[in-house]
């Protein structure tokens, strides 16, 4: 039986998402792949609960651990693991604190699953690199997506094949934002305010509409499985907050639907709104639903679709990159 | 060159393969025809749609090659703007002068705005227009949408294009 010491750093819905998923699929990883994944510590702006034998998941939930006072830059560097999940609110600006986390576990040889955009979307490379230097794993599934594989479905399933493009709608914000507006011919501005008392947008949007998030996962993609080496703000980004019910109703008038897409090819990355045939796979993605094309140059065209957000779902991505590293 | 033509043949044995031999002569390509073998006109000739693809400068010789095999053209209507292509543009579409936005694509030679619906809510609202353009041919598609899109920009209105081709 191999023993898996995990920390989580930020546990917030994600990291809390993770735990969730530790306890309830524990048993059945021992008995079906041997491994004995344990919980060994927690950190966040609390502060840190740590025991080398694995922390009780439901206590830990509501904080009633023993919380030392310890920050998380402490618990990576000294504590005990051997992967650091990492899961702390993403900054597209700096991606800190998740650059400076992931870089400093990396270097103590630990491997780093992480779901967040910011660090990966701007020092792909330079994290690439050092993981690979360390000889630690790095991975990142739930950055894109969320519980719909596409990184390592393209790596695994793929292998052997050149990506020459990959498009599809990535941000469920704005499509449910888009479907709305379409199906029931309002404005922006009201279905943003639906979407922000149902909890589908943020109270400030504008890293959804504006199409950010759609790029920093693009960014990712490029770089992780196209073979592209771009940063994040070489890309083409317009979102969707001038997209108005005329506009859409015009469109529908001809047959199309108006989806906010992200599309990567050699020599093209963009985020734009665009016009799709009423037919087509992409507009039949209502919600939050999350769908991308890859086109491969042996395997032709595949398309993948899934749940982008949720707790439980990111955790799905997190849980399978886990395993994946030990199998 | 996309070219529909009616021509008549004489009712007599290969007059058809007459008629396509000079097309395949010449470089061209036949993209459907239509034969009522027992359809005739009131000068006793079977008449014979056909549409064609050649390029432009050959077409008076294959009138004339048919001319010489006693095949006449009665109609001939080309197909310029074979590429169809629908585009959405937001903003303040009329107050940005929307004469010159529509001569930027049609000034080219190559391809024409044939379709334009305008919504306009309000004065100080952006309106909404679907605009559909026709070009000769693909790469003047291409090139069609380039010039609109760079106007777009110019005038700080937001064009939607479709997902397939560009």
């Amino acid at each position: 039986m191999e023993q898996v010491k995990i920390i989580i750093v930020g546990f917030g819905t994600v990291g809390r998402g993770l735990a969730e998923v530790i306890k309830r699929k524990k048993d059945h990883v021992k008995e079906e792949l041997g491994l004995d994944i344990r919980l060994v510590g927690v950190a966040d702006l609390r502060g840190a609960m740590v025991d080398a034998d694995g922390l009780d998941i439901d206590d830990a939930l509501e904080w009633k651990c023993e919380i030392r006072d310890i920050d998380s830059l402490q618990l990576i560097r000294e504590g005990e693991y051997d992967l650091m999940v990492e899961t702390t609110p993403s900054n597209v600006e700096t991606g800190e604190p998740a650059f400076t986390h992931i870089k400093e576990a990396l270097m103590r040889g630990k491997h780093v699953v992480t779901s967040n955009k910011g660090p990966l979307a701007l020092y792909y490379r330079e994290l690439t690199d050092l993981a690979a230097r360390s000889g630690c794993s790095l991975k990142f599934e739930a950055t894109v997506g969320g519980a719909m594989p596409i990184i390592n479905l393209i790596r695994n399933n793929l292998a052997g094949n050149r990506i020459l493009s990959i498009k599809g709608i990535f941000n469920g914000t704005c499509n449910y934002i888009l479907t709305r507006m379409t199906e029931e011919g309002l404005p922006y501005s009201y279905v943003l305010s639906e979407a922000q008392s149902l909890g589908i947008a943020e109270a400030d949007p504008s890293y959804d509409v504006d199409g950010i998030d759609t790029a920093e996962k693009l960014t990712i993609l490029a770089n992780a499985v196209l073979g592209m080496d771009v940063a994040y703000n070489s890309v083409a980004v317009e979102g969707i907050r001038r997209i108005t019910p005329d506009a859409l109703r015009l469109a529908l008038d001809k047959g199309y639907v108006i989806k906010l897409i992200g599309e990567a090819r050699e020599g093209k990355i963009e985020v734009a709104p665009r016009l799709i045939p009423k037919d087509h796979p992409f507009a039949l993605m209502r919600g939050t639903l999350n769908i991308a094309e890859i086109e491969a140059d042996l395997a032709g065209p595949i398309t993948v679709m899934g749940r982008g957000a949720g707790a439980i779902e990111a955790a799905s991505a997190i849980f399978s990159d886990i395993i994946s590293i030990y199998r | 060159m996309r070219i529909a033509m009616e021509i008549e043949l004489k009712d007599i044995p290969g007059q058809l393969l007459g008629a396509l031999g000079p097309i395949a002569d010449l470089g061209g390509n036949i993209i459907s025809i239509a034969h009522q073998r027992d359809r005739r006109t009131p000068r006793g000739t079977i008449p014979i749609k056909i549409t064609i693809e050649l390029p432009e400068k050959h077409l008076d010789e294959l009138i004339a090659r048919w001319h010489e095999r006693g095949i006449t053209v009665m109609q001939k209507g080309e197909e310029r703007l074979k590429e169809s292509v629908f585009l959405i543009l937001i903003g303040h579409i009329v107050h940005t002068d929307l004469k010159s936005t529509i001569d930027a694509v049609d000034s080219t030679g190559f391809a024409e705005v044939v379709d334009l619906t305008l919504m306009m809510p309000g004065i100080d609202e952006e309106s909404s227009a679907g605009i559909t353009i026709k070009a000769t041919g693909k790469k003047e598609m291409e090139r069609a949408i380039e010039i609109l899109e760079q106007e777009a920009k110019k005038k700080g209105l937001l064009m939607i294009k479709p997902l397939e081709g560009f």
